[in-house]
């Protein structure tokens, strides 16, 4: 059984963040729920996908967020407690459902959780998705701890059905990728089959509804700023004079640091975590008994504005800092030392920071940026690509994925990347905005999620560019889930559709299309020249599977290769492909029998015929 | 009870993870508080990978750099890099085998001398045990192994507010039992290996 299906209140056990909010989704009695993956909340989904295949919950990976929103509106408007979660950027791409869902409202408790992600560690930008509560008019609650994430679910739940509105669940990459204690609550029964009852003066948004349907929103805010006030969620730690107000993973590096410094007699620190609507007669109490006060939150000042704002309202006039130059940064994460100092300086505690150790007369490390992996077949379709386009002044377009890291050198594959599906409809801007040759790359799931639109505008308007699918067979980079081009026998469910790439890429009017296996290097050249001289869309797909992802279903074996004696040391094999296999041993190339999988590109490349199978 | 900060720094694909579950699981076991952090996604493909994990009673799943009480080190570059998490009472300790990056077969850089990496961490941190975790690994049965001979060599400087055997019964539950006899044997050689190769 399924550790986090175990019907054990009571037992305390060590879970990843992201981990304990599937938990609070089960706990809660969930019976529905959709996502597309990505890090920082991946590992949420991953656990539901393997709960659902040992119990009645459903769940699916959607095409994209948007999609996943909207299947997910539906069952919550059929009265099931549905969940739907994804990045923080997902919530873009599904931020057409999410401002009017939140007029239209659920009749089921529906959660949809954004994993925001402070400092980039794997994303493309580091927006502030609180502002989408205030901006739609969500009710929002934001944990500060895994075992709190956990605590959180079920009452998101109860929240969303008492108000009959979608409940905004936010975390950070702190929170999603932590680990620590959580005891497990009572699960709740899931309901699982719903009812649809008709209310097209509720549900059908023309106009004339929608008028009425955005004042009964304000209404239900003004209701859930009632609940907001009396949450315990929103709560007060301490009775000194200097306030602190913070939230999420700031509240626990202010309480440490208050208490590092010892003026726990001395603050009080509010913790906002039913952050939308804010606790405004809470907070407008709290200022009146405070002498100063420090906002500490991640990303934008959210809370700092509001908090301000109410002051202005009551008359209080004592200072309110947070994002100045001396003390808080809207970039990037925070940590306990910093929060420590800043505590120290805007309530002015003696304290002297740690002395930092003298690294000045350390060597340069030499730099370990992430790498596409040994026998990644990206590597060598980048490679492939590259020669075919010799000579020619190339924009290469790229998307989200593995595949991103192609733009390193010395591969320097991508020029271009803003969001997920961004290569295809930019290519078709830069082949019309530029007389530069225009070749694009996209993975294959990326590819569903949101590359097919842009493919039918470039052939509905006659661009002119080559796009290479990348069809590894899986979501690689958020850790293997399945997408709708991928078999799903080998997942044990023969009845999920498949979607074939190539058949799909022809049906949409594409004239060339070409299909190549990138082991097969010089054979995969000469296939992608052709495509490049074709004028109009041309599509290139490279089908090899991802190999971690091979290796990891035993569908491929390693066959490591070695360097021979008759290598003459060009290295065209490090130069140009640069796979991680390769190392420099006494000045000379080797190839790293316990990394290297035997794709043979290099062996392909090699002018000197140099590089063998190991014989064992 | 007392705060122990411990930062875990790896290459992916050392198993970094996997060793903060196992210590995770030991706190769990002694009944110790912990709390842990690490990053996953793109940070994974052969980049650096980083854990932290906090005994005790603080409530924050980082660590400050300058803030370490015991940096464990996977590979030797990636533990010097790693210096700015200390302080002059930091208690290193170091696997000595390199794992060069790529980086420096292309030319871009050069990977720094062992033997200068050991003697500046331990001219400036509280103490340093370093010792080719690698080999013992082997010894153990896979290269693979590497994660748990280091947590063995971590238990031996008896830092750590649990015992071997609460670490013992958290292998037992937190690895595959394929390879659990390995471990087990791999856990033992980090244990004896780090006894006879402390350097003060």
């Amino acid at each position: 059984m399924h550790k986090l299906l175990r019907d054990t209140p009571g037992e305390k056990i060590m879970l990843l963040g992201n981990e304990a909010i599937a938990r609070g989704a089960i706990e809660a009695g969930v019976a529905f729920a959709t996502t597309y993956p990505g890090t920082p909340s991946s590992e949420i989904s991953l656990n539901l996908f393997q709960i659902s295949r040992e119990s009645d919950l459903y769940f699916e990976y959607s095409t994209n967020e948007k999609v996943a929103l909207e299947v997910a509106a539906a069952a919550a408007n059929s009265g099931l407690r549905t969940f739907c979660m994804m990045k923080h950027v997902g919530l873009n791409v599904a931020a057409d459902p999410l401002m009017t869902l939140a007029y239209v409202g659920v009749t089921g408790g529906m959660v949809i959780l954004s994993a925001d992600d402070p400092s980039l560690f794997s994303s493309q930008n580091e927006q502030d998705n609180r502002y989408y509560a205030k901006f739609g008019g969500l009710p929002m609650l934001e944990p500060s701890s895994v075992a709190e994430a956990k605590e959180m679910m079920p009452a998101a739940f109860d929240l969303s059905e008492s108000l009959r509105q979608p409940v905004l669940m936010r975390t950070t990459t702190r929170i999603n990728h932590s680990n620590a204690f959580v005891t497990f609550g009572e699960l709740r029964p899931r309901k699982t089959k719903g009812k649809f009852i008709r209310e097209p003066l509720r549900c059908v948004t023309v106009p004339a509804v929608s008028r009425g349907l955005h004042a009964k929103l304000l209404e239900k805010l003004g209701r859930a700023g009632k609940m907001s006030d009396s949450s315990e969620f929103n709560f007060i730690r301490g009775k000194g004079k200097l306030g602190i107000i913070a939230n999420g993973v700031s509240f626990h590096y202010a309480e440490d640091g208050v208490r590092d410094l010892g003026i726990e007699d001395k603050t009080s620190i509010f913790r906002m975590g039913f952050s939308n609507p804010m606790p405004e007669t809470k907070i407008k109490d709290f200022l009146k008994k405070c002498e100063k006060v420090l906002v500490i939150e991640e990303g934008e000042p959210f809370m700092e504005e509001a908090v301000k704002a109410m002051a202005q309202e009551i008359g209080v006039t004592i200072p309110i800092k947070g994002k100045t130059p001396e003390l808080f940064s809207r970039l990037f994460e925070y940590d306990p030392a910093m929060v420590r100092e800043k505590l120290a300086s805007f309530f002015e505690v003696d304290y002297t920071p740690p002395e930092k150790i003298d690294v000045s007369n350390v060597p340069e490390i030499p730099n370990r940026p992430p790498n596409l992996c040994s026998g990644c077949s990206h590597r060598a379709t980048f490679y492939e690509v590259k020669q075919a386009a010799k000579d020619m002044d190339v924009i290469h377009p790229t998307d989200i994925g593995c595949y991103t890291l192609g733009f390193l050198p010395p591969l320097n594959m991508g020029d271009f990347v803003i969001c997920m599906g961004s290569s295809v409809s930019t290519s078709c801007g830069f082949s019309k905005a530029t007389d530069q040759k225009v070749v694009s790359f996209i993975g294959d799931s990326t590819f569903f999620h949101s590359g097919i639109t842009g493919l039918v505008n470039a052939v509905f308007n006659n661009h002119n560019f080559t796009l290479v699918i990348l069809e590894n067979g899986i979501t690689a980079m958020t850790g293997h889930q399945p997408h709708p081009g991928v078999e799903m026998e080998k997942f044990g469910m023969p009845d999920q559709g498949q979607i074939n790439i190539e058949q799909l890429v022809r049906s949409l009017g594409v004239e060339h299309v070409s299909v190549i296996k990138p082991f097969k290097v010089k054979k995969s050249i000469e296939t992608i020249k052709e495509a490049l001289e074709f004028k109009g869309v041309s599509v290139i797909i490279s089908q090899e599977p991802c190999i971690l992802y091979a290796r990891s279903m035993k569908m491929r074996s390693a066959r490591p290769f070695m360097v021979t004696d008759k290598c003459t040391d060009h290295k065209d094999c490090i130069n140009n492909i640069a796979c991680p296999s390769f190392f420099i041993q006494d000045g000379r190339v080797s190839i790293d029998a316990d990394t290297c999988v035997g794709c043979a590109v290099c062996a392909q490349i090699c002018p000197e015929n140099a590089i063998r199978p190991l014989k064992n | 009870m007392e705060t122990t900060r411990l930062i875990i720094v790896a290459v992916g694909g050392q198993g970094n993870l996997l060793a903060s579950k196992v210590l995770g699981e030991a706190a769990l076991i002694s009944g110790v508080p912990v709390r842990m952090s690490e990053i996953h996604g793109m940070a994974q493909r052969g980049g650096v990978v980083e854990s932290a994990i906090v005994f005790g009673d603080a409530e924050s799943s980082i660590i400050s750099d300058g803030e370490a009480d015991i940096l464990l080190g996977f590979e030797p570059a990636e533990t010097l890099r790693a210096l700015n998490r200390c302080s002059s009472r930091t208690m290193v300790i170091t696997n000595t085998a390199p794992l060069p990056p790529f980086t420096v077969s292309i030319g871009k850089g050069e990977y720094p001398d062992v033997d200068l990496i050991k003697n500046l961490i331990r001219q400036k941190t509280g103490g340093l045990v370093a010792f080719d975790a690698m080999k013992l690994a082997r010894e153990a049965g896979s290269p693979m192994s590497v994660n748990i001979v280091l947590v063995g060599a971590l238990i031996r400087s008896e830092v750590l507010p649990f015992t071997k055997q609460d670490v013992m019964e958290a292998i037992k539950r937190r690895v595959k039992p394929a390879f659990l006899e390995m471990n087990l044997k791999a856990f033992e050689l980090g244990y004896e290996g780090a006894g006879e190769t402390v350097e003060a």
